[in-house]
């Protein structure tokens, strides 16, 4: 049996005395396209974030390809990592932000080849060859020097995708990247992540487009307070909601 | 109208007034320990800011760190340099020796490696370097402070998510972009630099206007040598300018509306300058600065 590329157990977080993760526990096969739906403020990104360690989870245990994500444990206990382990941890984590986060002083190829040059150590020649394929495969070849305040937000969020995808990660993490796009964009950055999802990579991926979830999900999971409500394939969970809750969502964005 | 009537009556008196002593002012400008002067002053400005800077970011950057030890120490460093007169720190520095007389290297408790008399060796140049240079590093943090906090938080956490180590991040990816916000203020700290320099006459340090002094003081001739001082304050001040606003530029990769040039900027100031002191505008000059 392989490992699943995640494993989430009874993952609790709190903000202040706002607990906004109440025992989560989900598992995502290798190869798996997830999709995290549910109302804003249920959790879905905090949850997402504590997949890299970028939220420190107050209880629980992150597993990735089968290792514990962030700490080690040592006689029965658990002992936070390093900084430096954390980020080869995180190294073959992608992640994808509704904001973009492009580096604002470098160019679109600068962009893709900064971690791999300086984390990964890749000599310089190989990555930015590299970088061109990416931007090839997203469709953005004739962008490479440019800044990315002069592109859309679509052409920027879709570099964000090469620029994670540079770092030959094994899961790949979207945080709503669809929902700072103007609606005529979103198709383009979708249009990416359906490829990505068809090339076989592990995807978890927060949203509120119901139709890439229909379209690509192996499993929707919907949440609500902080907690799983209900996973399943996209025809038990979006055609055919056993909740109350979920059914109460659903009508509103459908 | 008037202002520029008034400049031109102080320009006239300026020029006929022979107490100015231009005579004076142009035998000094270029003398020996006038020069002197202006190359101490310059390697005081070049060298205690440059360990103002060092300083600023080490303590900008502990201010910052998560860990108490480390930002408690650089709020109590920031507090104490800033709250107390430069001066007052150049004279402290000064008369060490008073309190430590001998100053030794060596691990606590253990061996030395290396001991000295205190007088020998706070020579009144490295009082300076070391008063002006630490004063400056507290501004220059709170400065660099600013610089990094005005960058959004998402420029670290895409690092961070990359993989990229914290001390990495801060090298590759905040501080370039802080450097735009960061870059103004620090050129302004030069400026000051500059001028704060000529404190360090308390420690007879033979800097320019130490130079001008030891001159007036034997020749009476004290405002044909201020005049000199101010001349070459004012050059060096220019030259500073200048820089700053191309490094301003540097900062600022990919912005095709940096401005203007600094000479088409200053051939701005001169054209309206002009155009406002004729009647009639002056059309050709006007439309070519388009």
């Amino acid at each position: 049996m392989t490992e699943p590329a995640m494993r989430a157990e009874a993952i609790r977080k709190s903000f202040g005395s706002v607990e906004v993760l109440r025992g989560i526990d989900l598992e995502v096969a290798v190869g798996e396209v997830t999709c995290l739906v549910g109302p804003s403020g249920s959790g879905k990104t905090t949850f997402l974030r504590c997949i890299n360690h970028l939220e420190k989870i107050n209880s629980g245990r992150v597993y990735i390809h089968g290792e514990l994500l962030a700490y080690r444990e040592r006689g029965g206990r658990l002992h936070e990592m390093k900084d430096r382990d954390v980020c080869k941890q995180r190294a073959s984590i992608g992640m994808v932000f509704q904001s973009f986060n492009l580096f604002q002083h470098m160019t679109v190829l600068e962009n893709i080849v900064e971690a791999p040059v300086h984390v990964l150590r890749q000599p310089r020649d190989e990555a930015v060859d590299r970088a061109r394929r990416l931007l090839a495969r997203v469709g953005l070849s004739n962008k490479e020097s440019s800044y990315p305040r002069h592109l859309s937000g679509g052409q920027q969020q879709r570099v964000a995708i090469a620029r994670a995808l540079a770092m030959e990660p094994r899961l790949m993490l979207f945080d709503e990247p669809t929902s700072a796009l103007d609606p005529e964009l979103v198709g383009e950055v979708l249009s990416a992540m359906l490829d990505l999802a068809h090339s076989g990579m592990t995807m978890i991926v927060v949203t509120h487009e119901m139709g890439f979830a229909r379209q690509v999900a192996d499993t929707v999971v919907f949440m609500d307070a902080g907690q799983i409500v209900e996973q399943g394939s996209p025809r038990e969970v979006l055609d055919d909601p056993q909740h109350v809750r979920t059914k109460a969502f659903l009508s509103k964005v459908m | 109208m008037a202002v520029v009537m008034c400049a031109a009556v102080f320009a006239v008196s300026v020029v006929t007034n022979d107490r100015f002593r231009w005579g004076v002012v142009g035998d000094y400008l270029f003398s020996a320990p006038i020069l002197d002067g202006v190359r101490l002053t310059l390697m005081l400005t070049v060298v205690a800011q440059a360990l103002g800077i060092a300083v600023g970011i080490a303590l900008a950057i502990m201010r910052l760190s998560p860990n108490p030890v480390l930002s408690r120490c650089a709020w109590v460093y920031i507090w104490f340099f800033r709250g107390t007169p430069l001066l007052v720190q150049l004279i402290f520095w000064y008369n060490l020796s008073a309190l430590y007389p001998s100053i030794s290297f060596g691990i606590p408790f253990g061996p030395t490696f290396f001991s000295g008399n205190a007088n020998d060796l706070i020579t009144p140049f490295a009082v300076a370097i070391l008063g002006l240079g630490l004063n400056e590093g507290a501004y220059t943090a709170e400065i660099v402070r600013g610089g990094i906090a005005a960058i959004d938080r998402g420029q670290s956490e895409a690092a961070k998510a990359l993989g990229v180590p914290p001390m990495l991040t801060l090298r590759r990816i905040v501080l370039p972009q802080a450097m735009k916000v960061i870059v103004p203020p620090i050129g302004n700290q030069t400026i000051l630099m500059l001028k704060t320099t000529s404190l360090v006459s308390v420690l007879a340090l033979a800097d320019l206007l130490y130079a001008a002094q030891a001159i007036y003081a034997r020749t009476f001739q004290t405002m044909p040598l201020l005049i000199v001082v101010s001349l070459w304050y004012l050059a060096i001040t220019s030259v500073l300018t200048v820089g700053q606003h191309y490094l301003e530029r540097h900062f600022s990769p990919g912005t095709t509306d940096a401005g203007p040039s600094m000479p088409r900027r200053w051939a701005r100031t001169i054209v309206s300058v002009r155009s406002a002191s004729t009647p009639a505008p002056a059309p050709s000059t006007a439309a070519e600065d388009r």
